[in-house]
């Protein structure tokens, strides 16, 4: 399932996406992301998973584009070098901004 | 300016519950229940071996295991069952941790696809709730498993709320907006403030310049379509395409939006409000039958 959190305002669409069939558990982006945005929540959607999955708290669900300014090219960063998109091993986290 | 009646509540939308009279819960083996406790509304299902049997829906209170309670007493009322009769009940919603008599807590995403097949059937791929405090894009398969789900839950354009507030401005009943907005012989363009607060703002201009209530209505209504289809965009959109909540009540929006989405929109007797409800219902069923297994 693809889960997409954040919000689309006047100033653009900030969602991060995450491919929870993907998404292994390891917990590598809770590390890796400096403003401390996704945490391992059991998998909702589908009662039978035994795996917990990552997920983006509430807290900055809403206000994405400023948790994750730091990050951006504006701040010196490729899209593909972000922390939370390289140490996701099996490649289940997206930006769309 | 539009003529308000003192007092009145235009944006009281109408609380119902309803028992389905062919059935009767005493021929059932498993009755489940759930309760979807929304920001502006609670509903409470019950259903007697996957089959509605009775429910209701009412405005949700300040306290929020109270609302639970009393929608589920209501949704009971006359037809001889109690809580402690329910053989399982899940809770959903934005107060779903706060159901006092829920065995579990399920998100309202999930419950929505899961009620929104149950109510519209299987060939529904996407499911778009209009709720009163957010709006959640759902695609799911043919069981009711949600594939991949948005959520706006930052903005107030696009929600029942919006409307609410339109309807208290214009001094129309909530229940007439939808059709009062078709009304209107020519498509106005749509009000150009998508934030619910300024939007009113420029209702109230249009009405000084003179426009007609269907008029700003017509306005809003489309403004709260396209606004949708841009959020929907992001999904993407793939038939059949049903709307639950209580916006899917409105013509006046959901018309234009199959019409912007160039889609035709699914149809169902059921009240759309309990698509959560439903689904919550039908999860604690599963659950309820999963358990009993396990005992054997």
């Amino acid at each position: 399932m693809i889960a997409n959190y954040g919000y689309k305002d006047g100033s653009g669409d900030f969602f991060i996406s995450i491919d929870t069939d993907r998404c292994d558990g390891c917990g590598d982006c809770v590390e890796a992301c400096p403003a401390d945005i996704f945490e391992m929540v059991e998998d909702e959607f589908d009662i039978e998973a035994e795996n917990d999955v990552a997920a983006v708290t509430s807290e900055h669900a809403k206000k994405l584009k400023y948790s994750c300014g730091p990050c951006k090219p504006a701040s010196g960063f490729e899209k593909a070098e972000l922390p939370c998109i390289r140490a996701c091993g099996p490649d289940a986290i997206g930006h769309s901004w | 300016m539009a003529e308000v009646e003192k007092g009145a509540e235009y944006w009281r939308w109408t609380e119902s519950r309803w028992t389905n009279p062919e059935m009767d819960w005493k021929d059932g083996e498993v009755v489940s229940a759930g309760v979807d406790v929304g920001s502006v509304s609670t509903q409470a299902a019950v259903m007697v071996d996957g089959k509605l049997y009775c429910y209701s829906s009412m405005r949700t209170g300040s306290n929020s295991p109270e609302s639970a309670n009393n929608a589920m007493k209501w949704a009971l009322e006359g037809t001889g069952l109690t809580i402690d009769d329910l053989h399982a009940t899940v809770g959903t919603g934005y107060g779903r941790v706060n159901v006092p008599f829920a065995a579990k807590a399920i998100t309202e995403i999930a419950c929505h696809a899961r009620g929104g097949n149950f109510m519209y059937g299987p060939g529904v791929r996407t499911i778009l709730d209009m709720g009163g405090q957010d709006c959640k894009a759902i695609h799911c398969d043919e069981r009711g498993k949600v594939k991949a789900f948005l959520m706006n839950d930052k903005c107030a354009a696009g929600t029942g709320r919006g409307m609410e507030v339109f309807a208290d401005l214009l001094g129309v009943h909530i229940n007439d907006v939808g059709e009062m907005s078709l009304q209107v012989e020519e498509e106005p363009p749509p009000v150009s403030s998508t934030c619910v607060v300024f939007a009113k703002s420029e209702a109230s201009g249009l009405l000084r310049q003179g426009w007609p209530k269907e008029k700003v209505l017509a306005a809003y209504c489309s403004a709260m379509a396209h606004r949708v289809v841009t959020l929907l965009e992001r999904i993407g959109v793939e038939p059949e395409f049903a709307i639950t909540g209580g916006i899917a009540k409105n013509p006046g929006v959901t018309n234009r939006l199959a019409d912007e989405l160039g889609v035709k929109l699914a149809k169902t007797d059921m009240d759309t409000q309990i698509a959560g409800a439903l689904g919550a219902a039908l999860f604690a069923r599963a659950l309820y039958l999963k358990k009993i297994k396990g005992k054997k």
